[in-house]
């Protein structure tokens, strides 16, 4: 494990066209997805909480690239790109959003509760840092049940205050368990800095505290966070080795839409400072410039993109309400 | 049938339900190496091995967590709680994850585990190790809660909640633990969840209890008898679900209830169940249903003071008398 941890970058080359599209369609298809969100939000036709995860998206993107369809993934609340990285269908995912019937989880969970068993999408938890024990709990089964699975578990720097985090940390790394716990900060929880919540702010350090191998990367460059999640993951796959990494990253919205400028706590000129690291932005330059993508194939990506995404909105305008009898269904699972 | 204590029953039915399903594992502190806190889990480490009787630090969020997660993807965890109390510590993830998952996944993912351990009133262990555990729990949707009385029960519920796809508070008593009683040796035997059984059958007054509380009032059911007062004994055994329908039904032939719980009574379960009562069968009552639970005040270390918390054998057969005596219908 390393004793001092300069930050990640890409090392390889660029990459091949087809790894390109892939990479930038997602992103893509994150950025519009909450773009939309936020409309409809602005509509009244979301409630509640909405999180956005606009500026994080290289994270959810570059972890999940690398990989396989029967991996397991949990998050928090700020998991629509997790959600979606992950396969979930968009559409369903709007519906669940717009409180629908057709939804990923009936119209019951919401925004912060997406759920998606078919891509082993495990959630959507709304109580910072309880989720990372049931991560801990999913890689105990991999590996009770001798499978080669492994889970990625990602959450935020507010989470590491809590003995959850810590509990979790330690319960891995004392029993091996097949896990990977992502830790996306974006010096931020709510509106504490991490400097006004840690004492240790360098997260990526808690990995030695548990002897565990542990990496900071740029969160903002997807292929820095492919290359470090592909070395966790097959730690995690082949020895089941957890890993601690800590995606250094930026919210460009406010916590929520209560938050919409996320104004208070951080200052205009940072914000802007930190959308010039736009893991898009650059990650199309970079491409372009490589020439694994033409402008006309960037143009393309787009289209699809809103395309997608304009079908994700009216499918969940159309679908009805829930009906009411399922207020009391899925309570409990009959035999 | 064997004649069995509490403690060896619940043992009987970990063993037999990890023979019967690999999947079945128990976690918790102390449950393995030590051979359990309270030796419920005696010699299961060295039948099933380390795999399968995981001892964890201290931890209670964490490991609830890790059983939990098991859970969601396939594996039947059977949480220890040394003691109930310690369950606070993980209150968070049984209300907020264990019981909402399967609604909040619109019923894709579920919860089967089973969170085990004593709670209620003990001796002289003071106010954080000596609570009534179940009202933080059966108020929640989602959760089933489980008191079981004799050791038959034990057994017969423990095995039920093992195989049950929902997550189960199953709240046992130290107190009780080496009472004895016959218990089925079939590997099959199993007593359905939400089912409430009359222990004792009688014409003049309906007494629900559980527990402690339901050996206290057999004890002052014996002595009424001497005087003509014919007690019917309803055990709930499974909190949530309640069913209503056994002591409802009971109300209807006897026309008075009195409920006893050991905890303090403010918005307790014999609040629920007396008003469950009232709004189903008031018109078949000849008396006010009475409540005799535990003081509103937290359990004290002193003998004396301890013995005043709990509801005693006098203050049941006072409040059965005052019932039967009342003059209604």
């Amino acid at each position: 494990m390393a004793k001092t941890m300069p930050q990640a970058k890409a090392t390889g080359a660029s990459p091949d066209p087809a790894l390109a599209k892939k990479l930038l369609s997602q992103m893509l298809l994150i950025r519009r997805f909450e773009e939309k969100a936020a409309e409809a939000y602005a509509l009244g036709k979301i409630g509640g909480f909405l999180h956005l995860y606009i500026g994080e998206e290289a994270v959810a993107v570059g972890a999940t690239s690398v990989l396989r369809p029967d991996d397991y993934v949990i998050s928090a609340y700020r998991e629509h790109g997790h959600c979606l990285a992950k396969g979930a269908d968009p559409k369903r995912m709007m519906a669940e959003l717009f409180g629908r019937r057709d939804g990923l989880s009936k119209g019951k969970g919401g925004s912060m509760h997406l759920f998606d068993k078919s891509v082993n999408f495990l959630g959507g938890h709304a109580i910072v840092g309880a989720h990372l024990p049931v991560a801990a709990g999913v890689a105990f089964a991999i590996k009770y049940e001798e499978r080669d699975q492994v889970i990625v578990c990602y959450f935020g720097d507010g989470a590491v205050p809590q003995g959850e985090f810590h509990e979790s940390l330690n319960l891995a790394a004392l029993w091996k368990l097949p896990v990977v716990y992502l830790c996306e900060n974006n010096r931020y929880a709510m509106g504490t800095s991490i400097e006004r919540a840690l004492a240790q702010t360098q997260i990526w350090k808690f990995g030695e505290t548990y002897g565990i191998p542990a990496e900071k990367v740029d969160g903002m460059d997807v292929l820095a966070v492919r290359e470090v999640v592909a070395r966790a993951v097959e730690r995690a796959r082949r020895d089941k080795t957890p890993s601690l990494i800590e995606a250094d990253t930026y919210r460009f919205r406010g916590h929520s839409m209560r938050d919409p400028a996320g104004a208070v706590y951080r200052t205009k000129e940072e914000v802007e400072r930190e959308k010039e690291r736009d893991p898009i932005t650059l990650f199309r330059e970079r491409v372009l410039r490589s020439g694994a993508l033409s402008e006309a194939d960037v143009r393309a990506i787009e289209k699809d993109v809103n395309d997608r995404m304009d079908e994700a909105v009216a499918f969940a305008d159309a679908s009805p309400e829930p009906p009411a009898e399922w207020l009391f269904t899925d309570i409990y699972k009959e035999a | 049938m064997a004649v069995t204590t509490y403690r060896e029953a619940l043992n009987q039915a970990l063993r037999e339900e990890m023979r019967r399903d690999p999947r079945v594992f128990l976690i918790g502190e102390e449950v393995g190496l030590y051979d359990g806190a309270y030796k419920v889990t005696q010699g299961l480490l060295k039948e099933f091995g380390p795999k399968r009787v995981v001892d964890t630090p201290i931890c209670e969020s964490g490991f609830t967590g890790v059983g939990i997660g098991a859970a969601m993807v396939g594996l039947r965890p059977v949480v220890e709680m040394m003691t109930f109390n310690f369950s606070l510590v993980a209150i968070d993830q049984i209300v907020n994850t264990a019981a909402k998952l399967h609604y909040m996944s619109g019923g894709q993912f579920s919860v089967p585990m089973v969170i085990r351990g004593p709670g209620g009133p003990a001796s002289q262990l003071a106010a954080q190790h000596s609570q009534s555990m179940e009202t933080y729990f059966y108020h929640v949707p989602g959760l089933k809660v489980v008191r079981p009385t004799t050791p038959a029960d034990a057994k017969g519920l423990l095995k039920s909640a093992i195989r049950d796809d929902n997550p189960v508070i199953f709240i046992e008593a130290e107190t009780l633990y080496n009472v004895k009683g016959e218990v089925p040796d079939d590997p099959d035997f199993l007593i359905p969840l939400g089912q409430a059984i009359v222990r004792r059958e009688g014409t003049d007054v309906t007494v629900i209890a559980y527990m402690g509380m339901m050996y206290r009032a057999l004890e002052a059911a014996e002595e009424l008898a001497k005087e003509g007062i014919s007690v019917e004994l309803v055990d709930p055994r499974t909190l949530r679900p309640m069913d209503t329908e056994t002591i409802i039904g009971s109300v209807r032939k006897t026309h008075r209830a009195v409920v006893v719980e050991a905890g303090a009574g403010f918005a307790g379960m014999g609040s629920e169940i007396a008003s469950s009562i009232t709004e189903q069968a008031f018109d078949d009552l000849d008396a006010p249903v009475e409540r005799v639970t535990g003081a509103n005040a937290p359990m004290p270390y002193a003998k004396n003071l301890e013995k005043l918390k709990t509801p005693t054998k006098e203050r049941i057969l006072a409040a059965i008398r005052r019932v039967c005596n009342a003059n209604g219908g």
